[in-house]
């Protein structure tokens, strides 16, 4: 009695309760918005999904995968991705070919040896970087790497799959170095402090100990360097010549990916045929299942690196 | 009594050490080269197209003179347009989030949402902004389709940025409001929240730079080859520097002499996009600097 007595004098109360309805679609509102984000994953999907499958059951997955004749405009019409899916690859790995060496040792750098002014200076060089529009980026490519290129291996065209690449490991760079940074830092001292104590030196502990505790951080970082790399547009469509042949070269009766070919990768189809094409064509919709490649390729990258990340954070 | 130092430094570095140690600083010395040599390449070449005629005036004679007014207008009113989709859709998840969610598998399933939408590809985001806003709700190429298309490519850094304000908010602000009766709505919406708008006011302007800077999405969704003039609504089409130079720079049919125009309007972009992202890095550093608690 006492107690509803305290709170029947305590105005607040018939307050509280009018304010409770607003708080209750207050926090309704709130839950939808925070289910906003599933939402758009759901329906861009789903989007890719409706316009993308019905052109995949005219066209036979098969075509898409294995055949390298791409042209959707012929009266014979082709619709094989298989070029764009070997140029995006060969773009992709080469670029971690650069960025991983270089990445993971500028994060050891920052985070194992750097004194804290050299840090100061490095990581907002990095934040600045990955600022950079993938668009200057490409001009960049356009005007001095892919002369530099046409020089150096005497070529008459410098846009080749190697020097989009090397831009793509440019601007793979900041991502790899961020998250290998917090997988160096997220081992504990004590690990540093053993070694050292059992008469390692810093650069033994550093390779033996630290880096190979910091592992699964490091691939999580290169995973998202390579999604990274595998969805940049700009860059490539401007670097890289957009070459329908298939890249591949005879080499000792090998066929083997060629750098120094012009590629084109699945995201430049999508920019150079989606201004043009008629909405609702086969064209069109043919577009759609190389967004939804793209779409399941990069997902599937993510939600893998995001559980290495979590089974790092979550172990030892 | 041997202090740690000593340990790590008493013993002589081996030939092989000091290469290691050299490697990792070139690595890590390697990136500024590279931002250097970026920045002053296009600065150099750059700078001698930037003229006063050049910022203010609409391209001419097929784009081969004149300046790039209505590009830069452009960027700046589909970026606008874009934060104010992305902004309020993405405060309000930080805050859902992190102040109301229970940390279970339900939230876990938001957060990798998040994540996966920052890791999409931008030309997936504009197919999609081409499929549906564009041709499905029948906008158009449009500022408006461009800025719903964009707005769902910034809203992971918004709610990213928001997270993070929020969570640099001590706990004992939610707990001395909701002491004195405050019901959590109240001590978020009175408390918590005007704490945490610096820190998201660093993510807003984090987004402009990003909107700004886009090419993909917007080739698809709204950014016209040429338009002399500003767009007049949201349902106009519009110039954009990314765009403008994506077409000076490969498709132009003459090139090599609009060049120094290219220059000069990746200078621009350039100059713009770093000045967004320094001065929310500058804010960031300030608020961390000057914060009270």
């Amino acid at each position: 009695m006492n107690q509803t007595g305290s709170d029947n004098k305590y105005n607040l109360t018939l307050g509280a309760k009018s304010q409770k309805w607003h708080e209750k679609a207050v926090l309704g509102g709130l839950t939808l918005n925070g289910l906003f984000a599933v939402v758009v994953v759901v329906a861009v999907f789903g989007f890719l999904l409706q316009k993308g499958l019905p052109a995949l059951q005219e066209i036979g997955l098969k075509e898409f995968l294995t055949s390298s004749r791409w042209m959707p405009t012929s009266p014979n019409p082709g619709y094989g991705a298989l070029s764009m899916i070997v140029g995006t690859l060969m773009v992709s790995v080469a670029a971690l070919v650069v960025a991983v060496p270089w990445g993971v040792g500028t994060a050891m750098f920052l985070a194992e040896v750097a004194p804290g002014k050299i840090r100061e200076f490095i990581k907002p060089t990095l934040e600045i970087l990955a600022g950079i529009p993938s668009v200057v980026i490409g001009f960049i490519a356009l005007v001095v790497v892919a002369p530099w290129v046409a020089r150096t291996f005497g070529l008459s065209n410098g846009l080749t799959a190697l020097t989009g690449a090397l831009m793509l490991g440019v601007m793979a760079l900041p991502t790899i170095v961020s998250i290998s940074e917090d997988a160096f830092k997220a081992v504990p001292n004590e690990y540093r402090d053993a070694a050292l104590a059992l008469g390692a030196t810093r650069w033994q502990t550093m390779i033996r100990v630290t880096f190979p505790a910091a592992r699964s951080g490091i691939i999580a970082a290169i995973m998202l360097g390579f999604g990274r790399a595998v969805g940049e547009t700009m860059t490539v469509l401007m670097a890289t010549g957009n070459s329908l042949a298939l890249p591949m070269q005879e080499f000792w009766g090998i066929k083997i990916p060629n750098y120094l070919a012009s590629i084109r990768t699945l995201t430049a189809t999508i920019a150079i045929e989606g201004l043009d094409v008629p909405w609702g064509s086969l064209h069109y919709r043919s577009l759609f299942v190389l967004g939804a490649m793209l779409f399941v390729l990069t997902f599937v990258i993510n939600f893998v690196a995001d559980i290495v990340l979590n089974k790092a954070q979550g172990g030892e | 009594m041997v202090k740690p130092e000593q340990l790590r430094n008493g013993k002589k570095l081996h030939i092989s050490e000091m290469l290691g140690y050299g490697i990792l600083l070139l690595f890590a010395l390697s990136s500024v080269a590279v931002l250097v040599y970026f920045i002053g390449s296009i600065a150099s070449r750059g700078l001698s197209s930037i003229s006063w005629t050049f910022l203010t005036e609409v391209p001419r004679v097929g784009m081969t003179e004149g300046g790039i007014m209505p590009a830069i207008v452009g960027t700046i009113y589909v970026s606008l347009l874009t934060l104010a989709v992305s902004v309020p859709l993405g405060v309000g998840s930080a805050i859902y989030i992190n102040e109301f969610s229970s940390q279970g598998l339900f939230n876990r399933i938001i957060r990798l949402s998040i994540r996966n939408i920052a890791g999409v590809p931008s030309i997936v985001f504009g197919l999609f902004g081409l499929g549906l806003f564009v041709a499905g709700m029948k906008l158009g190429q449009s500022l408006l389709a461009a800025a719903f298309t964009l707005g769902l490519m910034t809203y992971p850094v918004i709610v990213t940025t928001a997270e993070e304000a929020l969570k640099a908010v001590p706990q004992s602000f939610r707990d001395g409001a909701l002491a004195l009766g405050a019901t959590r709505w109240q001590a978020v919406r009175h408390q918590v929240l005007p704490a945490a708008i610096p820190g998201m006011a660093t993510g807003a302007i984090l987004g402009l730079g990003r909107a700004a800077g886009e090419t993909a999405p917007i080739l698809l969704t709204g950014a016209a080859y040429f338009l002399p003039r500003l767009p007049q609504g949201v349902t106009d089409q519009f110039m954009a520097l990314p765009y403008h130079l994506f077409i000076l720079a490969t498709q132009h049919n003459q090139i090599s002499v609009v060049r120094p125009l290219a220059y000069g309007t990746a200078l621009v972009l350039l100059a713009l996009v770093l000045l967004l992202n320094g001065a929310a890095i500058a804010i960031r550093l300030y608020y961390r600097k000057s914060k009270q608690w």
